[in-house]
């Protein structure tokens, strides 16, 4: 691009469609600036909307090619804006699931060529942090990250935009899964996370000290499946003595444990970087002990605390737009050869 | 045939199956059951680092496939739990894995019975709480010759 067009550009408003298919939802945004949201369409809501004149589908988890078409011109409808408008569509493309990844890659790649809209390739990740842009205007890079969720643990150090440095995460369960496995066994049921959130709060977190698994090797990493074990292990050994144990208690414990270990690693991050400025992101960044707990370390610290409201903390478009936008701002674009790749690393290109 | 192997422990099954992953042939499908904490994603582990991956091993329970391409050959970690239907398998690209030049290992595969190939490697793992709760019996079952 010629250098006086750049110019013109950076003058007008920067508008980005962001396209989220790794996982479970089909989700497109437009975001302005990179920070303010026009529309935010996520497929799970749009189900529910009256779009089939009242009926309401019924529409298989995953099935993204059925949903693609239809959430993107929502969210373009919702922002009233048309595909000219827009000055890049960014797209999800790994790490995920390869099926529903190339949906969302294949389908950016077909708008991009039609209407001639630059392309650009955003890692899920880096689309989780970025939430915290749109949520906070004022936060800027550099700032330690903690990404929780189902999918996903990792301490992240953001240097700037679109540079990153992985501190550590988990080497076997991810917190969010942790969360809903224990769940399951305590009867609690799906989703695991709010539900152990809620029954928590009326429970003991010093009623029973489960382990805290620290990795040794790496000071920074998490691991969850030992824990995931001791409350198994507890619940086993109760039957076994046919002695009874309390629902709250063992979620309010366990919660505990998870929260510890986060914010143990979180906090030797801020201190090692000499943080000014702490976020959290990811569905598990909505869990309120989690949220308390960081926040009272960060006040300790004299840090500033950031992190998304829930709607921003699951998986979005608008999240992926943002990351989207601070990639193009650095000249980042992809070309019509991009293509989904399952296991890529955070700051691999 | 059966075959069965006692473990002691975490330890005896990421070794158990470190061993069989030094042996295993590209093309080879093991389906892994057992319950919450038996060990699955510690047999995994293992086998990966018998196939020389050195990158941690996650669970892929949301992800539901994790690829590991480091070793001598890939290793393809599928927990198809929240697989609602076959036809939703197809979106995971499964048929590039089972029939491909890896190693797969699917947790939960009883969910797509009907996709396994017809020689499987069947691992269950299964606790005896009157033996103590280390304890795990690794029953291994080679179908289809």
């Amino acid at each position: 691009m010629a250098v006086g067009t750049m110019k013109e550009t950076e003058k007008k408003d920067i508008l980005i469609l962001g396209i989220e298919s790794s996982c479970d939802e089909t989700a497109a945004s437009v975001v302005r600036n990179g920070r303010e949201v026009l529309s935010n369409v996520i497929s799970s809501q749009i189900a529910t909307h009256t779009v089939y004149g009242g009926v309401v589908p019924e529409i298989a988890s995953r099935k993204h090619i059925e949903k693609i078409n239809q959430v993107v011109r929502e969210a373009l409808k919702e922002a009233s804006i048309g595909l000219k408008d827009l000055s890049a569509i960014g797209v999800t493309y790994g790490p995920g699931l390869v099926g529903p990844l190339l949906v969302g890659v294949s389908f950016a790649k077909g708008l991009s060529f039609a209407s001639s809209v630059p392309l650009v390739g955003v890692h899920h990740i880096e689309g989780h942090i970025a939430a915290n842009y749109i949520e906070n205007k004022e936060l800027e890079p550099p700032f330690p990250c903690l990404i929780v969720s189902g999918g996903h643990t990792h301490l992240v150090n953001v240097k700037d935009y679109g540079d990153f440095e992985i501190l550590g995460r988990t080497m076997d369960d991810a917190a969010g899964e942790a969360f809903d496995k224990v769940a399951r066994a305590i009867g609690l049921g799906y989703p695991g996370g709010p539900k152990i959130d809620a029954a928590a709060k009326a429970g003991d977190p010093e009623a029973i000290r489960f382990p805290r698994a620290k990795v040794t090797e790496h000071e920074y990493d998490f691991s969850f499946s030992g824990l995931k074990s001791a409350v198994l292990n507890y619940l086993n050994s109760c039957e076994m003595k046919n002695e009874t144990w309390v629902q709250a208690d063992v979620a309010a414990s366990f919660q505990a444990a998870v929260v510890d270990v986060l914010v143990e690693n979180s906090e030797k991050a801020i201190l090692s970087l000499k943080a000014k400025r702490f976020a959290i992101a990811g569905g598990v960044a909505s869990n309120s002990a989690l949220r308390e707990a960081i926040e009272a370390k960060c006040r300790a610290h004299g840090v500033e605390f950031y992190r998304p409201s829930p709607v921003l903390c699951t998986d979005n478009g608008a999240m992926i737009a943002s990351a989207a936008y601070y990639e193009y701002r650095n000249g980042i674009r992809a070309g019509l050869d991009l293509n989904a790749v399952p296991n890529l690393k955070l700051g691999e290109r | 045939m059966e075959q069965i192997f006692e473990s002691g422990g975490d330890r005896d099954t990421f070794e158990y199956a470190r061993l069989m992953a030094e042996k295993a042939e590209p093309g080879t499908v093991i389906a892994l059951t057992g319950d919450l904490g038996t060990g699955k994603t510690v047999f995994t582990k293992g086998f990966a680092a018998g196939l020389g991956i050195t990158e941690p091993v996650s669970s892929p329970t949301f992800t539901i496939l994790q690829q590991y391409d480091g070793g001598r050959m890939p290793l393809y970690h599928f927990d198809v739990y929240r697989i609602g239907d076959v036809e939703e398998m197809e979106e995971t690209g499964y048929e590039d894995c089972f029939y491909g030049d890896g190693v797969t290992i699917v947790e939960w595969a009883g969910q797509i019975d009907e996709l396994l190939p017809e020689k499987t490697v069947r691992i269950r793992i299964e606790k005896d709480l009157e033996r103590g709760t280390d304890y795990r019996r690794i029953i291994r079952e080679d179908t289809g010759g």
